[in-house]
């Protein structure tokens, strides 16, 4: 197991250094920043300084090297736009994209589970069948089409939800949230639901499928056997036995959710780290860009680590050797 | 009894396929649905009342009219009303399923060959070609599809060129990994031994022998990976990262209309969106069908 993690630990480190020479020098390629910093009457010296300042002189290799050493150090520049640390600027956001995600899950586990379950018990209904039929659509249709019409319905139509932003924040435990007040719940809700969209029909699936599967088991026979009331077993006994295998499934999902707020946060306008990426590569704000891509890339390897053990915990015949990076 | 027989004795592999897939009503429709679709991507220049990206031909005077309402020179109806420079939105769609349908296509055949090739090489091989060319495609799957494509567009920038290469990049791995596990399962059985006795050279095998035979998964994934090529081509495009503004996808139309639609101005945004929906139902439907029909597995139960 030790050897196992030591080897994929050193994987990652492999993979991080291919991506931030990738990143690197694929965003340097693009755009020339100098253009966007000076202003066009600047004079030579003007120009010359600035260039200097933001080491922008130096040849491509020593410019890497230096943002390697700095990236070790935690430093990924200063934003060319804001003119603050790129990784402060990014950390600034992470609490608004997590309080997000975190949202989405526990939207995706409520909604989901009650409505597999109806599925899984009654799966020749016409309430059944309508709640597979609407959960493929969770599956295919575009995220960013979904928001836009919860915008046009809730928000432009009947006037039910904020159609963006975050409203205000409070401080849990020195965190800024904003599900703590009523006005902050209804920023958050539909971003949320738009969010986990396609975990919602996933959490349905699951649970259809335990559900199924679970009935037809001694355990569900022998409490029937037993006397117990219906909503019951399946309230207690039956849950118990499918709640695992989905709450590993959503919790794996955590790093997509993470990528798919790019575009919900896009579409509501909400303040996370997505959005962030959005705007900085319209402005070619090159630090931001490099520091938003390889922490995405770290926080990745790092759930793809984790997955991996937590697989090889709860599957003994999952081959260790054969994970990915 | 006897019928059964003559009807099995006429019945073409083709004939039997078209009976299978359309034995589903929703399929059928799908289909139906689906070369409706394609016909109005070819056709677009043709059954669209206006060239939408003719400037000479729009007017500022017909911006953001409503669904149903005629043009100022009383010449055009615009059955889904026009967007901010007095562009028929019909027209506008037309043009844009037509790129959006032609970027998911090529992508899609583009990402197949490469992966069909590097995943039948992986599996006919094996070795260290196999290791290295499925590590690569191990790490990248671990990667959601959305952002490998935002890293290399924000790479590489904007373009047709360079948002089919996203999606290419984006697609590869799952046809290499289904080719080399299609490939190992074939590599086994007789046929292949017996075109190995012969001497056949590793090229024919692979082309000749080996290829058909791995074949029916693949259709299945392209089928649907279109799909989702076209839905993550409109969502870069919608994020502002994919298609530039002078080749206009669905998602581009939906990103231009999204400003209005918070004044209520609904038709921008809603009808190309709509377009979007159906056209990735519509493949969907098909790609399902298809898969139920070339699963041999599912034919036997």
């Amino acid at each position: 197991m030790l050897v196992f993690i030591i080897r994929r630990l050193l994987q990652s480190v492999v993979v991080l250094l291919v991506m931030s020479l990738l990143v690197f020098v694929g965003v340097y390629a693009i755009g020339n920043p100098i253009d966007m910093l000076i202003s066009p009457d600047a004079d030579q010296l003007d120009r010359a300084r600035t260039i200097a300042a933001f080491g922008l002189d130096k040849p491509l290799w020593q410019q890497y090297f230096l943002f390697l050493k700095n990236a070790l150090a935690g430093d990924m520049g200063r934003s060319f736009a804001f003119s603050t640390p790129a990784m402060t600027l990014i950390v600034e956001r992470i609490p608004a994209t997590m309080e997000l995600a975190v949202f989405a899950i526990v939207l995706s586990i409520v909604m989901g589970i009650p409505l597999g379950l109806w599925a899984g018990l009654r799966p020749d209904g016409i309430a059944g069948k309508t709640i597979m039929a609407v959960s493929i659509l969770g599956f295919s249709l575009p995220t960013f089409w979904v928001g836009l019409m919860l915008i046009m319905v809730f928000a432009v139509q009947l006037g039910w939800f904020p159609s963006s932003g975050r409203g205000p924040t409070e401080l849990l435990l020195g965190v800024p949230v904003s599900f703590l007040s009523v006005e902050g719940l209804k920023h958050i809700l539909m971003p949320a639901f738009n969010l986990a969209l396609f975990n919602i029909a996933l959490v349905i699936r699951l649970t259809r499928a335990g559900a199924q599967e679970a009935l037809l088991q001694d355990y569900v026979k022998f409490a029937r056997a037993k006397g117990l009331g219906n909503s019951r077993i399946i309230g207690v006994h039956v849950l118990k036995n499918i709640l695992i295998p989905i709450v590993t499934v959503i919790a794996l999902q955590f790093g997509s959710i993470i990528a798919f707020a790019i575009v919900t946060e896009s579409v509501f306008a909400w303040p996370g780290m997505g959005k962030l990426i959005i705007d900085s590569i319209r402005f070619l704000d090159r630090p931001v860009i490099v520091a938003y891509l390889m922490l995405i890339v770290v926080i990745f390897i790092f759930i793809n680590l984790v997955v991996d053990v937590v697989y090889s915990l709860l599957d003994p015949r999952v081959r260790l050797s054969d994970t990915k990076g | 009894m006897e019928n059964i027989a003559q009807r099995a004795a006429v019945e073409t592999p083709f004939r039997r396929f078209t009976r299978h897939f359309f034995s589903s009503k929703i399929a059928a429709c799908g289909f139906i649905l689906l070369v409706l679709i394609v016909l109005a991507a070819i056709f677009a220049p043709w059954l669209s009342p206006q060239n939408p990206y003719d400037l000479s031909r729009l007017d500022v005077m017909d911006s953001r009219l409503e669904p149903g309402q005629m043009s100022v020179d009383g010449q055009i109806k615009f059955l889904l009303g026009t967007d901010e420079q007095g562009r028929d939105m019909l027209s506008a769609i037309l043009y844009g399923i037509r790129i959006s349908v032609a970027v998911g296509v090529a992508s899609t055949v583009i990402a197949l060959l490469i992966g069909l090739t590097l995943g039948l090489l992986a599996g006919y091989s094996g070795g260290r070609t196999e290791a290295f060319i499925m590590r690569i495609a191990d790490i990248q799957l671990s990667f959601p599809p959305i952002l490998i494509a935002l890293i290399l567009l924000a790479l590489t920038g904007q373009g047709v060129g360079k948002i089919i290469i996203a999606l290419v990049a984006v697609q590869w791995a799952y046809y290499a990994r289904t080719a080399r596990s299609a490939a190992l399962v074939e590599r086994k059985k007789e046929y292949i031994e017996a075109a190995t006795a012969l001497g056949l050279s590793p090229a024919r095998i692979i082309l000749r022998h080996l290829l058909p035979n791995c074949l029916p998964p693949l259709i299945v994934i392209a089928a649907l990976q279109v799909a989702s090529a076209i839905s993550l081509e409109a969502t870069l495009s919608f994020l502002g990262l994919g298609l530039p503004v002078t080749e206009p996808s669905l998602g581009l139309l939906i990103a231009n209309g999204f400003q209005y639609l918070l004044s209520g101005k609904y038709w921008i945004s809603f009808f190309p969106g709509i377009a979007l929906l159906l056209t990735i139902v519509a493949i969907n439907l098909v790609a399902d069908q298809l898969r139920d029909v070339l699963n041999p597995r599912l034919q036997t139960q």
